[in-house]
């Protein structure tokens, strides 16, 4: 792709467009591949050794085992494009009436958690590298290589353990199950422990690259210019190094958010919130194939979607960039 | 923690600020160094504490990991020093014997991964033509898909067995440490001395693991314990979503899971494998940190020779 080099803004956006598709092209082959054209029987698999050769045979026909293997994906790929994603053969209703109020669920889950973290750790990213090796630094910096580490299922029942069962008991509910019918924003206290766990296993990684990113800003002429014409320290920090810090940060965001889709899998299940991630652990379980299949492509189109508006997005805050296009 | 997408600083496509640059130290004065920044010590403290206690857990362990010895959820006191769990079993017990299936799953995917993915890096950065883009294309396939999420589909086709986590940690883990590799590669292929190689005829593979390699070590050591992190993160929570080979082993993530109903009457059970978890993964990131840190450092003084 490197060679194909013209074009500007709309040419380098119309190849990332071309790249992003070949590459789900390819993501769906490869759903399709595991899951139903491996060696092996998918349908026995499906129904385990207490099988019946009739319920063998009518599922492998539900399934369009039957057909070729190229047809069988046509017929999955058409189907995907048209959205019409099959038949959750566990709850026996189309996958997208299945999984719409779970997306709403979990699409309401990551976006309080962004809306929270990211103006969070920019804000703690910005004020580390403004006090630069000082207390609130070196405290934070610290708190963050730890958080960063730790993973999200065990910082979940941490405070589970906090704040619902041991140390202060009853301050929040441990279980977020959303009623069938109702909405998340209905149970505004069962999303406080899910979106706090959200929030501490994405705002690390932001905050360490926001700081980064301001303390190279921080020490570049312009600042120092801006310094020298005697402008006010607070116009020099917000309306100078700000927006400058802000462009390596725009990647670092698009792949939490495109982390968080997968992040959610292991939370939603930690707090039994009936959520697309809940969904996969679930299928995963039943063998609920056409379930997993249009889980998968989901959540793997999101993240290649939110990479392409990452890398468009910070081609766009970084006139520099624009020049090596 | 963010395991599934990989997000790395130098996983930053065109924004090459975060990149770590390939500091040309030989790897084990890299490691020496590091060593005396306190965060290494302490990393290599908790690690090789935690490493010690699943290797010698269960020969000081009281009780067998599915002994019952008492009431079920019985909290510390008697027979059992830490309570009893769901099932009557002992939790020290079942706690020491529960750490080996982790560290061993999480040593050997890790270790698969790091070594198909910097090879393919390797390549990559080296061939510098159509290979290099279709070795990385295939790379973001991959990455397109959450550590967790490919683990739980090849799990749903295949079945929990240990191979196949292994191997799905491996795959997944692969293109994140092959994208590191080419970067930290790709401005040392440009130097004289592999010129100078390729000149007097030496093997291409000898170029690819007896020169690019060793310079590039720097880099792949952070990724390493980076990914290592990782691993553990993402094996411990297969194993607490009821993924695991086998479901009545002792298991950190099993024991959370099995003993999160009961927190409000005996936390013990959940309580310690969490700390053995977070402290794991504390101490292999401190170790990366360290390393990175210490890379930085040594790059930093030689640019302001």
């Amino acid at each position: 792709m490197k060679r194909l080099t013209s074009g500007g803004v709309p040419g380098f956006v119309i190849r990332r467009l071309l790249l992003g598709l070949i590459v789900l092209l390819m993501v769906s082959l490869v759903v399709f591949a595991a899951t139903q054209a491996l060696p092996g029987d998918p349908a026995r698999a499906i129904l385990g050794r207490s099988a019946t050769p009739q319920s063998l045979a009518a599922l492998r026909r539900h399934l369009h085992l039957d057909q070729p293997v190229i047809q069988q994906y046509l017929t999955w790929i058409s189907g995907l494009l048209h959205g019409n994603l099959g038949i959750s053969l566990a709850a026996q209703e189309p996958v997208t009436k299945l999984l719409a109020p779970k997306l709403v669920n979990s699409a309401v889950l990551v976006a309080v958690a962004a809306v929270i973290s990211i103006p969070l750790s920019v804000a703690i990213g910005s004020w580390a590298a403004f006090r630069r090796e000082k207390v609130f630094d070196t405290l934070s910096s610290n708190l963050l290589l730890v958080l960063a580490a730790v993973p999200e299922f065990v910082v979940a029942i941490t405070l589970v353990i906090l704040f619902a069962t041991t140390v202060f008991p009853r301050v929040l509910p441990s279980i977020s199950t959303i009623p069938p019918g109702s909405r998340p924003w209905d149970h505004l206290s069962f999303l406080i422990l899910p979106t706090a766990t959200l929030v501490i296993a994405v705002a690390p990684y932001v905050a360490r690259i926001m700081r980064a990113s301001m303390i190279e800003v921080l020490e570049s002429d312009y600042v120092e210019m801006a310094r020298l014409k005697g402008l006010p320290e607070r116009t020099v920090l917000i309306r100078h190094a700000l927006p400058n810090a802000l462009g390596p940060v725009f990647q670092v965001i698009a792949l939490s958010l495109a982390y968080l889709a997968g992040g959610i899998i292991v939370i939603e299940f930690v707090f039994n919130y009936g959520g697309i991630g809940s969904a996969l652990q679930e299928s995963v379980l039943n063998h609920d194939l056409p379930v997993v299949q249009a889980l998968a492509m989901l959540i793997a189109a999101l993240y290649v979607a939110l990479n392409l508006l990452a890398d468009v997005a910070t081609i766009v805050v970084t006139p520099r960039l624009r020049t090596r296009l | 923690m963010i395991a599934g997408s990989g997000i790395t600083p130098s996983s930053a496509g065109i924004t090459a600020a975060a990149d770590v640059p390939a500091p040309t130290v030989r790897p084990t004065s890299l490691l020496r160094r590091s060593l005396r920044l306190w965060r290494t010590r302490i990393g290599v403290i908790i690690v090789g504490g935690l490493v010690l206690l699943a290797i010698i857990g269960p020969y000081i362990a009281p009780y067998g990991p599915s002994t019952p010895v008492g009431v079920p959820n019985a909290t510390p006191g008697g027979k059992a020093v830490l309570g009893t769990d769901y099932l009557g079993q002992d939790v020290l017990s079942r706690f020491l014997y529960g750490g080996r299936n982790i560290l061993v799953t999480a040593f050997i995917a890790t270790a698969a991964g790091l070594i198909v993915g910097v090879a393919i890096g390797l390549i990559a950065a080296y061939a510098r033509n159509a290979l290099d883009d279709v070795l990385m294309r295939i790379m973001d396939v991959i990455l397109a898909f959450p550590q967790i999420m490919l683990a739980l589909v090849a799990v749903a086709v295949v079945g929990p067995h240990a191979w196949v986590i292994v191997l799905a940690i491996a795959l997944t883990t692969a293109p994140r440490a092959a994208r590191v590799a080419r970067g930290a590669a790709l401005p040392v292929v440009e130097r004289d001395f592999i010129a100078c190689s390729e000149a007097m005829g030496v093997p291409r593979w000898r170029i690819l693991f007896g020169e690019l390699l060793p310079n590039t070590l720097g880099p792949l050591m952070v990724e390493a314990s980076l990914r290592m992190t990782y691993s553990i993160g993402v094996i411990a929570a297969l194993s607490y979503l009821g993924l695991s080979p086998n479901p009545n082993s002792p298991n950190w993530g099993t024991m959370i899971q099995e003993n999160q109903i009961v927190l409000p009457v005996q936390p013990w059970g959940a309580v310690m494998p969490i700390i053995a978890i977070a402290l794991l993964t504390i101490g292999t990131g401190l170790i990366g940190d360290g390393i990175a840190r210490t890379a930085a450092g040594i790059d930093r003084a030689r640019s302001a020779e």
